[in-house]
């Protein structure tokens, strides 16, 4: 299957911010956060776009 | 042996030069080895022989004989289908994909190629058998002239200034210039961008070029062009890595940011000028008639 323009998963230190289906990682520091999304998107072949200081999102284009 | 060896046998050899005179390899890779050649010079002669016989046989009344020529035609389709498909197949496989455009810019070309051996091998051995072989020469010299000007198509420094420009970061966002290019989270992932990627900007020089390079399959070639002959700073699984070209959407400039291995800011300007500006990606929204 190939997926286009999904959200794979969401990366985040304010997890009251994110809601719904996609895997969230909830991180206690931003460094643990760059840490997390950096792998995720290796693993996931995706792009961590930054939303906010305190939000990653994981995404498949 | 008759009245119509030389010519026939003239024709032949003038109509397969001319295919290896149009049969270049350079950076666009393509053929790029024996078997690839030996195809395209195959059926170069194929082209030349049936443009060549065309004549002695409207001079015998052997009218029928031209419908051969429909057959040609038919068979040169299958050329371009042969090198689209090839292509397509290929592009999967490459890190910067040529795009579909450039991809069918190539077939015409493969296709046109041999159009032009055939009627230069028909001109020549008319000229022999109507004339003589001077001036059979004369109309090969011209053939050989015309080739490659029809050959040459325009390149990108023609329609639009190419400049060199830095990259920045406005939090995530990534601008080359002020054109918006994308959003990169990770700040490794912007080190990396700032430390090995590039920018330019494409100014169009008119108004009808603006839609020009905006056509996504022109701006998939330069990225591929640039990424051919400089490298590219990527792998499979590193979407992040991606060169790309975004557009200004007020004023139809183009930002091209792209990652080579080789950083030689004048180099890649000249290769980006040095684009073929394809034929499918060219619009003329102000011409009328």
């Amino acid at each position: 299957m190939k997926m286009e323009k999904a959200i794979l998963a969401a990366v985040t230190t304010q997890t009251d911010k994110v809601h719904g289906s996609a895997a969230v990682f909830q991180c206690e520091t931003k460094e643990e956060m760059d840490a997390v999304a950096a792998n995720l998107e290796a693993i996931l072949d995706g792009i961590a776009h930054a939303l906010s200081d305190h939000l990653y999102i994981i995404v498949k284009h | 042996m008759n009245e119509y060896t030389y010519p026939i046998l003239f024709g032949i050899v003038i109509g397969t030069a001319l295919r290896v005179f149009m049969l270049r390899t350079d950076y666009r890779q393509y053929p790029t080895y024996l078997h690839g050649k030996i195809i395209h010079l195959s059926l170069g002669f194929i082209a030349a022989a049936l443009g060549t016989i065309a004549i002695p046989s409207i001079m015998e009344k052997e009218f029928t004989a031209v419908t051969f020529l429909t057959l040609a035609a038919s068979q040169f389709r299958e050329v371009r289908n042969m090198e689209r498909n090839t292509l397509t197949e290929m592009d999967a496989f490459e890190l910067v994909p040529r795009g579909n455009t450039y991809i069918e810019g190539i077939a015409v070309a493969f296709e046109s190629r041999n159009y032009l051996v055939i009627f230069s091998s028909f001109l020549v051995t008319l000229c022999y058998l109507a004339v003589n072989i001077w001036v059979a020469i004369a109309a090969a010299v011209l053939a050989f002239v015309l080739s490659n000007i029809l050959m040459s198509g325009s390149k990108l420094s023609d329609i639009v200034s190419v400049e060199h420009s830095e990259l920045s970061f406005e939090g995530a966002g990534l601008y080359v210039d002020n054109i918006y290019i994308m959003n990169i989270g990770l700040p490794e992932r912007q080190e990396e961008i700032m430390k090995h990627g590039m920018g330019f900007v494409l100014t169009p020089k008119s108004f009808s070029i603006r839609s020009t390079i905006a056509n996504l399959g022109q701006r998939q070639a330069i990225l591929h062009d640039v990424s051919v002959t400089l490298g590219v700073f990527r792998d499979s699984g590193t979407p992040a890595l991606v060169p790309l070209i975004k557009r200004d959407l007020n004023d139809g400039r183009i930002g091209v940011f792209i990652l080579p291995q080789v950083k030689d800011p004048e180099r890649a300007k000249e290769i980006i000028s040095a684009v073929p500006v394809l034929e499918n990606a060219i619009q003329m929204p102000t011409k009328k008639r």
